[in-house]
């Protein structure tokens, strides 16, 4: 009985030895998971930026401006229409360019093209370029996020 | 006198035994250039640590900082400029002795039993050095480092489940920044260094534990061998006087330049390509389709590249002709096609851009 008890004894004392390592052990690593992931921030959720004067964008030309924390590309066709997409590429996050050789927006990371309309017309982009709303006001170019 | 603080070491520092366990240590005579490898690779992650806690002396890891304080070091500390450039310099041909050691022991199947452990730490010491690599690539924070870092990042986010999660961890955010930056400091010159000389003291044990593997089957036998100290010695050090020869001509001829400032607002420079070690991967992203199997096209190529990675790691448990000690071709060929398609994707990335 006695060895019995001992057993038994033996195997609560391990047991309990586990859980306390095991918890000792959660218990260091829980903050440090927590500390090394980035804290929430409040999304910078730009609904609308002033992008600059619109002698900027010449017709047949594009660029890249600041929106919020992000960068988009602003285009003027040929013919003075502006149109404004965001410019992270769809495939691997790099920022596009616009190319009047092409007409096209394109990506210099791994040759992914978008037509004017922020298609995806060739190479790997899975998914269209996303689409802002842009307009004159006075003489400055406003992007904006569709509602 | 001399004698009289020998014997004094040898009391407390057992110098003796250390001496006698190299005198009588024995390697294998091999003329082959290949035993080489793993040795270059140490010397040169010393170099790196060298010049490495030289650059931390001026280096400052905050967006806008950091640019400006390598290219100080470039231009205004005395010898910063070769300290750096030694640095860029000796991080790539560590990576390519690192490399070369990784496949001429696959080639000569040296991860047969009792190895597996010694194989499995090397695999482990190739990926902290890849991490050295892509974390150390954005420190100067410049513009082709910044798209490298968002390219490379993107990849990992692209992994099914977990990706998005490690990706934000990463990078320290939702987008590569200042965040990004300290974080990859943080891994660059405490993390990484910490979990390399871990393996590498394993690593270097199992090597003395096992010894030097001998080339496999009767093709060759009997194996001499000769003392490891001075013989073995000496011609390693013979080695890596020569890298060290290539590694300061490089650093003083052809200088690493810094490049432009990384600028989160600028569109990607045409031409961008990443660091020659990852290019392979890059071109192959460019030729996968958009969509493939159901899954997106990058998705398919980086489940691809992990199965290769994983095949590659297990290679001692699944190749059990060269466990017997018998020859197998299966898997040459299979080391074969893989180092061919990464040297033709790397080739096609520099001669056809587009």
């Amino acid at each position: 009985m006695a060895n019995e008890d001992g057993l038994s004894r033996r195997r609560l004392i391990n047991w309990l030895l586990s859980l306390g390592s095991g918890s000792l052990l959660g218990v260091l690593l829980y903050p440090i998971i927590r500390y090394v992931t980035p804290a929430d921030q409040p999304e910078a959720a730009v609904g609308t930026a002033v992008v600059g004067p619109l002698r900027d964008f010449p017709p047949g030309s594009g660029k890249v401006v600041r929106f919020g924390d992000r960068p988009a590309i602003v285009v003027r066709l040929t013919g003075g229409e502006l149109r404004a997409f965001s410019a992270v590429c769809t495939h691997l996050g790099c920022t596009v360019q616009y190319r009047k050789d092409l007409e096209l927006i394109w990506c210099p990371c791994h040759n992914g093209r978008f037509d004017l309309t922020g298609r995806n017309v060739a190479g790997p982009p899975p998914r269209p370029l996303e689409a802002f709303e842009v307009a004159v006001r006075g003489d400055q170019v406003v992007v904006s996020r569709r509602a | 006198m001399t004698a009289a603080i020998g014997a004094w070491l040898d009391d407390r520092l057992r110098v003796r035994a250390v001496r006698d366990f190299l005198a009588h240590k024995l390697v294998p005579v091999e003329r082959s250039i290949w035993y080489y490898f793993g040795g270059v690779s140490l010397f040169l992650f010393g170099v790196q640590v060298a010049t490495g806690i030289l650059l931390l002396l001026y280096y400052r890891p905050a967006p806008d900082s950091a640019f400006e304080s390598v290219r100080f070091i470039m231009g205004h500390v005395r010898f910063g400029w070769l300290v750096r450039s030694v640095h860029a310099w000796a991080a790539n041909l560590m990576i390519a002795g690192v490399f070369t050691h990784f496949f001429s022991v696959f080639f000569l199947k040296a991860y047969r039993p009792p190895r597996e452990v010694t194989w499995l730490t090397g695999c482990g010491l190739l990926g902290c050095t890849l991490a050295f690599g892509f974390s150390g690539y954005l420190l100067p924070w410049n513009q082709l480092a910044f798209f490298a870092t968002k390219v490379g990042t993107d990849i990992v986010g692209e992994v099914p489940v977990v990706g998005p999660a490690l990706r934000f961890v990463l990078r320290g955010g939702e987008n590569v920044g200042g965040a990004t930056l300290t974080r990859f400091f943080g891994f660059h010159v405490a993390l990484l260094p910490l979990a390399t000389t871990l393996l590498l003291l394993v690593h270097l044990a199992l090597v003395q534990l096992h010894g030097m593997s001998e080339p496999q089957g009767g093709r060759r036998r009997p194996v001499r061998h000769m003392p490891f100290y001075p013989h073995f010695v000496l011609r390693e050090a013979l080695v890596w006087l020569a890298v060290l020869g290539v590694l300061v001509v490089l650093a003083t001829f052809f200088p690493w330049e810094l490049g432009e400032k990384a600028d989160p607002f600028a569109s990607a420079p045409s031409g961008i390509r990443p660091e020659w070690y990852f290019t392979f991967m890059s071109q192959t992203f460019k030729y996968v389709p958009a969509r493939l199997f159901g899954l997106e096209g990058e998705q398919v190529a980086i489940l691809g590249f992990a199965a290769i990675f994983a095949l590659l790691v297990l290679v001692p448990f699944l190749d059990r002709r060269a466990a017997r000690g018998e020859p197998s071709p299966l898997v040459t060929a299979g080391g074969v096609l893989l180092l061919g398609f990464m040297v033709v994707m790397t080739l096609l990335a520099y001669l056809k851009p587009y």
